[in-house]
């Protein structure tokens, strides 16, 4: 912020130039008029970024309220539930998540050295583990409703043994709710996923082309706390969702 | 130049490790019976966690002062909704009025 008062005045001066000519007047072609300079213009980049993230934490946290208020209500159907999930696909999501976030903060890291074949490398890896975590969901999505736990018309939770019997299930009341709030709260973590690899697709498709610098690279940056934040959601689904019931012994 | 503040790799990757580690250390935790400690110690790990991502791959450690109080207003005002939301469930059977 420190050139918020020492900019102003070439500030001024630019604003007297004509909108065309860019690059002609001794500042940086995608430094746009109404910014002093590339370090303010990022900074507003980042300030919007995290106004935008703000609202994503009330989004989520209303989901998250619902389920504080639900587990107070039904600490059994909880933990019983909870059982039932696999907490080594959860883990291993949890690992895959953390990890494309290092390849997402190295894609930054090579954007500000300007180092395009890292940035595109590291866009490439984050978007292979963010699909990695989506195909895992898949196969839990697919464990859940072969055993009966979507709620609704259809909730029959059932365990099927070795020589293919079904073996009824009987899960405290709550859980139906338990299981809604599941398939909320990580669904809508998924559509979050699965538009961040859309996000992180152009931003490669930008990347390769080659129209991010060490000078210019705020793309990248904001897709990249968007990535982190939606990692940060799972961070907390993993251990409220999967672990309550862990010391009981994993069914799921 | 940028003017960007460039972080070695080595803090990242420290910080990775460091997330990979807890996942296992609360993962390991929850197979215990802790009795209520069980969700206080996954908690106190989850916000460790979310805070090393904020600070470090979020990089809001170097984030204008501007930027810094937006994130801690966005955090702070979630636990406005946690707080408000179970003050009103908490005690809606503190007095016996039919239907609550």
């Amino acid at each position: 912020m420190a050139d918020t008062t020492t900019g102003a005045a070439t500030g001024h001066a630019m604003a007297t130039h004509a909108p065309t000519g860019h690059g002609a007047h001794g500042h940086h072609p995608r430094l746009q008029h109404h910014f002093y300079s590339m370090e303010q213009q990022l900074e507003a980049s980042t300030l919007g970024m995290w106004v935008f993230l703000v609202t994503e934490i009330m989004f989520f946290g209303g989901l998250f309220m619902a389920y504080i208020v639900y587990r107070t209500m039904y600490p059994l159907a909880w933990v019983e539930s909870s059982r039932e999930l696999n907490v080594l696909m959860g883990g291993t999501n949890t690992a895959v998540l953390i990890c494309s976030s290092l390849t997402m903060v190295l894609a930054v890291r090579c954007a500000q050295v300007g180092s395009r074949k890292g940035l595109v490398t590291s866009l490439i890896a984050t978007i292979l583990l963010g699909s990695v975590f989506l195909v895992v969901k898949f196969f839990e999505y697919k464990a859940k409703f072969a055993h009966g736990l979507v709620p609704g018309p259809y909730w029959d939770p059932h365990a099927v043994a070795a020589d293919g019997t079904l073996q009824r299930i009987t899960l405290p009341f709550g859980s139906e709710i338990f299981f809604a709030l599941y398939f909320i709260m990580t669904g809508i973590h998924a559509a979050h996923m699965i538009v961040g690899i859309g996000l992180m697709t152009v931003i490669l498709v930008m990347s390769a082309k080659g129209r991010f610098s060490a000078e210019y690279y705020n793309p990248v940056e904001i897709s990249g706390l968007y990535w982190h934040f939606v990692d940060i959601v799972w961070i907390f689904l993993f251990p409220l969702l999967y672990l309550l019931g862990y010391h009981l012994g994993n069914v799921g | 130049m940028s003017t960007a503040h460039i972080v070695p790799v080595r803090t990242y990757v420290a910080v990775w490790v460091t997330l990979l580690v807890l996942t296992l250390t609360t993962s390991w935790a929850a197979s215990y019976d802790f009795g209520f400690l069980n969700t206080a110690i996954a908690l106190g790990i989850a916000v460790t966690k979310a805070s090393l991502v904020v600070i470090f791959f979020m990089g809001v450690r170097y984030n204008t002062p501007l930027t810094k109080v937006v994130v801690v207003a966005g955090f702070f005002w979630l636990f406005i909704l946690f707080g408000l939301g179970m003050s009103d469930y908490m005690t809606r059977d503190w007095i016996g009025v039919p239907g609550r």
